[in-house]
């Protein structure tokens, strides 16, 4: 997997800061995801993660740095599913489709349910959905504009392993045409998986950026732990 | 914007407490209000001064009335309480121990008596009355109305009988009492004859003067008889005058007014709270950073609010208004200008509860804000002057002018009453607002968490 090295980069940060009052979330973080590139951004809780990720949306100022987005639609999908829990399964989909304006959004809403293997709750409102479907319509309203970057915030929680492969086939096949899709996560072996790329984010520092082997590499004692426990050895080797 | 509009009356449709708001809401106000308009106090207080010395017997073409007659039927009608001065009769009505006071000046016998002679001038009574209270004040008003109304009547029969023999005099003849002396009048009748008489005995060249002399003065007293006819019709139109004093205040009419604040009422709060409720419900349901991500502006997410505030609100206070019609007379007739009224009425309230909604970002917290803000307001609107110190008065018109419930109210008491406030000024003033709560609301939009 090296089509990242040559790919050209579409999106990019310069030393991105984000203060919440006396809270620092960002110090500083610069990166760049390459065209048709899976990144996934990892680290502790309050990491900072979800913040990176809603500036990269355009939902956030930064207080300091810049972010050059490609023209076009990034496609967005919330840590908190964003939806209307009074209305159908069909009709959340229908509505964000013509948002979108997209020009046929009935076979958009039905590629989706089909996605989603939701067809038969289509006419459920979503409040009366378990909280791993919500996630699934969360993640199929960030899909329906096909945007040339995809930013999924933890898209995996609260799925269960057959809809978690059914995600990630899709998520790959979407890279595969060229998307770029970067995610958050806290299964860190799906990190390993998915992950061309991995951005390691503790106190809003960007303590690493590279594959997972080389990861691997850099955490202390690393023969014989699996990559999670070299994850958190390195963590903590960098005193967090 | 049309998708958002229709996915937030879905929403409202599957609410059932939102149904419970619209619907059942102004319809209870309507219903508590029509019960209220509708029942009155039985027996309003009328403090009565009765000024015309007594036993001063009312003559009137030589039929003799009786005023202790009028007097009781007035107040079988109200609660009269007799009063010796008219400085009573003020105090209590000032007071609010009397709804009003009704007056009846020392010459008013005189006057009365007046109408069946040559020289007539128009009785009046006088009445005072409080209308900062314009539901008793309306009560007070139909009564003595209809009061004076039948009075009236009964003395335009008798004048007009007067006049009536007046003309008989006229053409036939007769005897007639002008200031103790007894004048003969000749009659058109008469003179005919006798100038018939007259132009048959014309040969003769002797003594016509006298027969002459009488036609002349004929000719003058029928004249002058003609002019005095003037006046005395006039005085078969409205015998009494009723000299009506307000006291304080000039409110429109009762059933208007009432109905007007009902109606604003019910716009007020279906509107505020819907359009905050709906504007927060975006934050909570995560979904207004997702919208504003280049799905919608922020200034059509407004519009749409504020649009989707208008058009319920028109809807249900029509609603409102046609349960009000069941009790209450509404002019129909005057509909566009209640919905001109209700519109901008209602786009005032829907861009104030934008503001609400867009900087509090949570139903429950906007609601709550929305009651808050809203309750004081309209009660502040209701004040009349007078019953808080001028300082504080002040302070409650600055109020008035910067929300937009007293401007909706006067709106909608010119939509509804074609004698209520103009309809220009508060709808102009409503178009203000609802630019002013628009900017604010649009400023909170902006706001970046
Ligand atoms: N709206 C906010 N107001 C104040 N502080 C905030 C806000 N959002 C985030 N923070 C703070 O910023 C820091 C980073 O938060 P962020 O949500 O980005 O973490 P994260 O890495 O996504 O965490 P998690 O893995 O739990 O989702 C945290 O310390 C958090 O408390
Ligand atoms: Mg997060």
């Amino acid at each position: 997997m090296s089509a990242q090295a040559n790919g050209e980069v579409v999106i990019e940060t310069r030393g991105l800061a984000k203060r919440f009052g006396e809270r620092q979330a960002l110090k500083g973080v610069s990166f760049e995801a390459h065209r048709g590139e899976l990144l996934a951004i990892i680290g502790p809780n309050g990491a900072g993660k979800t913040t990176l990720l809603s500036i990269l949306a355009g939902i956030r100022e930064p207080d300091g740095g810049s972010v050059s987005r490609p023209p076009g639609e990034i496609g967005w999908v919330p840590q908190q599913a964003a939806l209307y829990r009074r209305l159908t399964v069909a009709e959340n989909l229908r509505l964000f489709a013509r948002l979108e304006g997209l020009s046929n959004a009935d076979a958009a809403v039905e590629e989706m349910l089909e996605q989603t293997a939701l067809g038969e709750r289509r006419d459920d409102q979503v409040g009366t959905l378990s909280g791993g479907n919500q996630q699934r319509i969360n993640i199929a309203l960030g899909l329906l504009s096909r945007p040339a970057v995809l930013l999924l915030d933890e898209p995996s929680a609260g799925l269960d392993p057959r809809q978690r492969e059914r995600l990630w086939e899709f998520v790959l096949a979407l890279a595969g045409g060229g998307t770029t899709v970067i995610f958050s996560t806290h299964n860190i072996a799906e990190a390993e998986r998915y992950g061309q790329r991995l951005l390691v984010l503790a106190d809003g520092d960007a303590l690493f950026d590279g594959t997972s082997g080389d990861l691997h590499a850099a955490a202390p004692e690393a023969g014989g732990r699996d990559f999670e426990q070299a994850f958190v050895a390195f963590l903590r080797d960098r005193g967090h | 914007m049309r998708w958002l509009f229709l996915k937030d009356l879905q929403i409202l449709r599957r609410s059932p407490l939102v149904t419970v708001l619209l619907v059942l809401y102004p319809v209870a106000i309507a219903v508590l209000i029509g019960f209220a308009l509708s029942r009155g106090p039985e027996k309003p207080r009328v403090a009565f001064l009765n000024e015309v010395p007594a036993g001063a017997p009312l003559v009137l073409g030589g039929a003799q009335f009786d005023l202790t007659g009028a007097k009781s039927e007035l107040c079988s009608r109200l609660d009269c309480v007799p009063v010796s001065s008219e400085a009573q009769a003020r105090q209590m009505v000032e007071s609010g121990d009397a709804l009003a006071a009704l007056i009846l000046p020392p010459d008013l016998v005189t006057r009365l008596e007046s109408l069946g002679g040559l020289n007539p001038t128009q009785p009046t009574v006088r009445v005072l009355v409080n209308e900062e209270d314009p539901v008793k004040a309306g009560l007070v008003n139909d009564r003595i109305d209809s009061l004076v109304t039948q009075a009236n009547l009964r003395i335009s029969k008798e004048v007009s009988r007067i006049s009536a023999s007046y003309l008989t005099l006229l053409t036939r003849g007769g005897t007639f009492n002008l200031l103790g002396q007894t004048l003969d009048i000749l009659g058109l009748r008469s003179s005919e004859r006798i100038l018939r008489g007259v132009r048959s005995e014309l040969p003769a060249d002797s003594s016509m003067g006298g027969a002459l002399d009488k036609v002349i003065q004929f000719a003058r007293l029928a004249s002058q008889n003609l002019d005095q006819a003037q006046p005395l019709l006039t005085s078969i139109a409205h015998p009494i005058e009723v000299q009506k004093e307000v006291v304080s205040g000039s409110p429109p009419s009762l059933d208007a007014f009432a109905i007007a604040v009902a109606a604003t009422v019910t716009l007020m709060f279906v509107t505020v709270l819907l359009v905050a409720g709906s504007l927060a419900l975006e934050w909570e349901e995560n979904a207004y950073p997702r919208l504003v991500r280049g799905l919608v502006g922020r200034t059509a997410l407004l519009a749409e609010k504020v649009g989707l505030g208008v058009a319920l609100s028109l809807a249900v206070t029509l609603l409102m208004l046609a349960g009000l019609s069941l009790f209450v007379d509404i002019h129909w007739g005057r509909l566009p200008a209640i919905v001109a009224a209700v519109l901008a009425g209602g786009a005032a309230f829907a861009a104030f509860g934008a503001a609400i909604g867009a900087s509090a970002r949570e139903v429950r917290a906007s609601s709550l804000l929305a009651f808050m803000i809203s309750l004081p307001i309209a009660f502040v609107s209701l004040v009349e002057s007078g019953t808080v110190s001028p300082g504080l008065f002040d302070v409650i018109k600055v109020i008035r002018a910067v929300f937009p419930f007293d401007a909706a109210l006067d709106a909608i008491s010119g939509g509804l009453d074609a004698s209520g406030p103009a309809l220009g000024l508060p709808l102009l003033h409503l178009a203000i607002l609802v630019v002013a709560y628009g900017l604010v609301a649009r400023l909170a939009l902006r706001r970046l968490a």
